[in-house]
């Protein structure tokens, strides 16, 4: 085994160095080339993120131009208050627990599979990742029809089996769950190609040399395929908690937030709030304490990853 | 030639190509300056068979008034739309002329978005009060000043399957539904058609639908002569006694005796419709052109008076109106011109009507050819009987509002909520919103 830890370390390496990479007189040019991404990065995302914050202290409303009338902390007081809002702050969560685990996993089931197989390689690569190239409204649409009652295929098929019909999408504990199943199906290909292209990152000499020694198919994915590939699955993890957690588009469209609002996600309260009741300064105050949220979600995963790498 | 000439020459050329594309929409818009002097702007959230439609009445305005030119852009149903109307007001950019809903109009009109129509400048181009329904005339007033043009009501509508109801024993020698009186007579008539289909008496949207469980409630409750919403929608007075018989006879026809399914979607009411799963169908009017195209034998009628007994009746209904933005004319001229586009369209109404639309237009609907426009003449009178949406800055189609009450029915009818729970829920949700400060 310690032929794997001295190939693996010439893999690092290269990673550690690279922060010392920068050459003196090249960070004004580097700045200049990067200027047109910065100048619209600080115009379209730093700057309406600092008016968000600006607006959540005022009763904006969507009728008016400027800002309204300054409020203090009374739409946190009231987004805090609001029943509503917590239960969409869950849904949200819920919705992450739902579908990151399979997305993560599956992926990288999928990816092993694809990537072990010896014949037809690229069809099962597009296969797995065509149906990410569809857009939020074919999918809510296609998922839409097969989840109809009495007429959609998924019901046709439960009861051919003479099973009761479930109510996909019209009982509240359920609608989640289907929006969930629809979510994998969908979005899967885009961490399974992330995991493929981890795969091919490992040298195939650890498989030969491991062989020789006698390890098992089994042993060979949970000794070298699995470790690693911990950087791939770490990012894995970070981007599919922030997509779950920013679900909007399923929601809206295949449920619009309900039976009862049973499926109103943080994004949809905040859709809600600000375009449908025009209050766009308690829906910019809801915005805010979600970001904040969001952010240190993502700060916890990354430190928390950065450690797991440093015991490389 | 030098790379940096190259480069200069590029941009100058852009540059004209900018300016003179200002003329267009497109280059109109990002210039900021005035559309064609002679353009009428006008906009609309129209789709479906009513886009169609609304198309050809483009056209005839186009054909008679060859010197105007007509800019018509159509958005999307709902909010979409009335984002987009509401920014572009604020924005100092709006349409000459625009469609609202009768019900968001208000709304629109509270914020100061609108402009006031003069009386004098409607004579001028043959409008009046008394050449409209009253209903929506009347309601269309804000402390008596005119901010909208009422061109339609749309009710809430009973489509039936005349072969189905026919072999039930629900029509009358000429074939029309035999009146439904009370909630029994509801429950029997049901009861007959699911004996004729075999699966279902009638069907509605229910899942995921924010606006028909909310409808077909409406209308019951109005009929009990109950009201949601007072003082503009600061005070909450919603009726738990009559909320809960109405409730409960939901509950009754769905959850117990399954004569209606209780979670189906929008296009699946329909579909089980269409393909005669079920004898009846409530809706919109709307819909007539789907089961015109599925070439269906059908018929609609007045939503049945099931509470109004004493001969109240009640339906729940909204209706278009075309407005002009505060800013949308600058002056008399651009005024005549979008004053002269609003006339063309109430010519036109029969074109409208058509689509099952009741027009508010009184030249048209008194008229022989109206008269002889089946099925769409039988429910006219949904129009007096008009109950339009709680005044309340966040009532109104595709409102918040509706979301809350549907969502609430929509639960009771899928055996989700209890009658009582459902009240307790409206009360409390309602309660928040009646307390929130309003936006405009």
């Amino acid at each position: 085994m310690t032929t794997i830890v001295e190939t693996v370390s010439p893999e690092v390496a290269p990673v550690t160095t690279t922060e010392r990479n920068t050459q003196p007189g090249h960070t004004r040019p580097a700045l200049l080339m990067l200027a047109p991404f910065l100048i619209l990065y600080v115009l379209f995302i730093i700057g309406p993120t600092l008016y968000m914050v600006l607006m959540s202290f005022f009763d904006g409303s969507l009728t008016e131009s400027g800002l309204g009338k300054f409020g203090g902390f009374g739409n946190y007081a009231e987004a805090f208050g609001s029943a509503d809002f917590w239960s969409s702050m869950w849904h949200t969560l819920w919705f992450t627990i739902l579908t990151t685990p399979p997305l993560v996993v599956l992926a990288l089931f999928f990816a092993l599979l694809a990537n072990r197989v010896a014949r037809g390689r690229a069809f099962f690569r597009l296969a797995f990742f065509l149906p990410y190239v569809l857009p939020s409204a074919v999918v809510a649409l296609v998922w839409i029809w097969l989840y109809t009652p009495e007429i959609g295929l998924l019901s046709k098929i439960v009861t051919t089996f003479g099973f009761a019909e479930p109510n996909w999408l019209g009982s509240p504990s359920l609608a989640m769950w289907s929006l969930a199943i629809t979510t994998v199906w969908w979005t899967l290909g885009f961490n399974f190609v992330l995991f493929l292209a981890g795969l091919q990152d490992i040298p195939r000499d650890l498989y030969e040399a491991s062989s020789i020694d006698g390890a098992t198919p089994w042993q060979q994915i949970w000794r070298i395929t699995i470790p690693l590939l911990n950087r791939t699955t770490a990012l894995v993890i970070v981007l599919q908690v922030i997509a779950s957690l920013k679900v909007f588009d399923q929601m809206y469209i295949m449920t619009s937030g309900g039976p009862n609002y049973s499926t109103r996600s943080m994004l949809q309260y905040v859709y809600d709030l600000g375009f449908t009741d025009l209050r766009t300064g308690y829906a910019a105050a809801a915005s805010t304490v979600f970001f904040v949220l969001v952010l240190a979600i993502s700060t916890v995963w990354v430190v928390l990853t950065r450690r797991q790498e440093q015991r490389f | 030639m030098e790379r940096r000439t190259l480069l200069k020459g590029t941009l100058a050329g852009l540059g004209t190509a900018a300016l003179a594309a200002c003329s267009s929409p497109v280059g109109a818009g990002l210039a900021g300056t005035p559309l064609d002097p002679g353009t009428v702007d006008y906009w609309n959230l129209f789709g479906g068979g009513d886009g169609v439609r609304m198309t050809q009445m483009e056209d005839g305005y186009r054909q008679a008034n060859p010197d105007s030119k007509l800019q018509a852009v159509t958005l999307a149903w709902g909010n979409p739309y009335y984002t987009k109307l509401t920014l572009a007001t604020v924005g100092n950019k709006p349409p000459n002329v625009a469609v609202s809903h009768l019900t968001r109009m208000k709304t629109l009109q509270s914020a100061g978005l609108l402009a006031e129509l003069h009386p004098e400048d409607l004579g001028r181009h043959g409008m009046s009060a008394e050449m409209f329904n009253q209903r929506a005339w009347q309601a269309g007033l804000v402390d008596n000043r005119i901010y909208a043009i009422p061109i339609d009501t749309h009710p809430f509508v009973l489509f039936y399957n005349t072969d189905i109801c026919g072999k039930a024993g629900l029509l009358d020698e000429a074939g029309q539904l035999k009146p439904i009186a009370g909630p029994d007579a509801l429950v029997d008539a049901l009861t007959k058609v699911k004996q004729v289909t075999g699966q279902y008496g009638a069907t509605h949207g229910i899942n995921g639908d924010s606006a028909t469980p909310w409808r077909l409630f409406q209308t019951l409750y109005a009929q009990l002569g109950g009201e949601v919403l007072a003082d503009n929608g600061t005070r909450v007075v919603f009726d738990d006694a009559k909320a809960g018989q109405v409730l409960d006879l939901l509950h009754e026809i769905t959850v117990e005796k399954a004569l209606m399914p209780g979670s189906i979607d929008y296009q699946g009411a329909i579909a089980l419709f269409a393909s005669g799963a079920a004898g009846f169908h409530l809706n919109g009017e709307w819909e007539i052109t789907t089961f015109q195209t599925a070439k269906m034998p059908f018929s609609m009628t007045l939503v049945p008076n099931v509470f109004g007994a004493g001969g109240q009746y009640a339906v729940q209904a909204d209706s278009h109106t075309l407005v002009i933005p505060r800013g949308g004319t600058r002056d008399k001229a651009q005024l005549d011109r979008a004053l002269g586009f609003i006339k063309s369209m109430l010519d036109q109404s029969m074109t409208w009507a058509e689509g099952g639309h009741v027009p508010a237009w009184l030249p048209t609907v008194q008229s022989d050819a109206y008269k002889k426009l089946t099925p769409q003449s039988n429910y006219a009178a949904a129009a007096d009987a008009a109950v339009y949406d709680p005044p309340g800055w966040y009532s109104g189609s595709g409102s918040d509002f509706e979301i809350l009450m549907s969502s609430a029915v929509a639960g009771v009818e899928a055996g989700q909520l209890s009658p009582a729970a459902a009240i307790s829920q409206v009360r409390t949700k309602l309660s928040d919103l009646a307390s929130a400060p309003s936006p405009v």
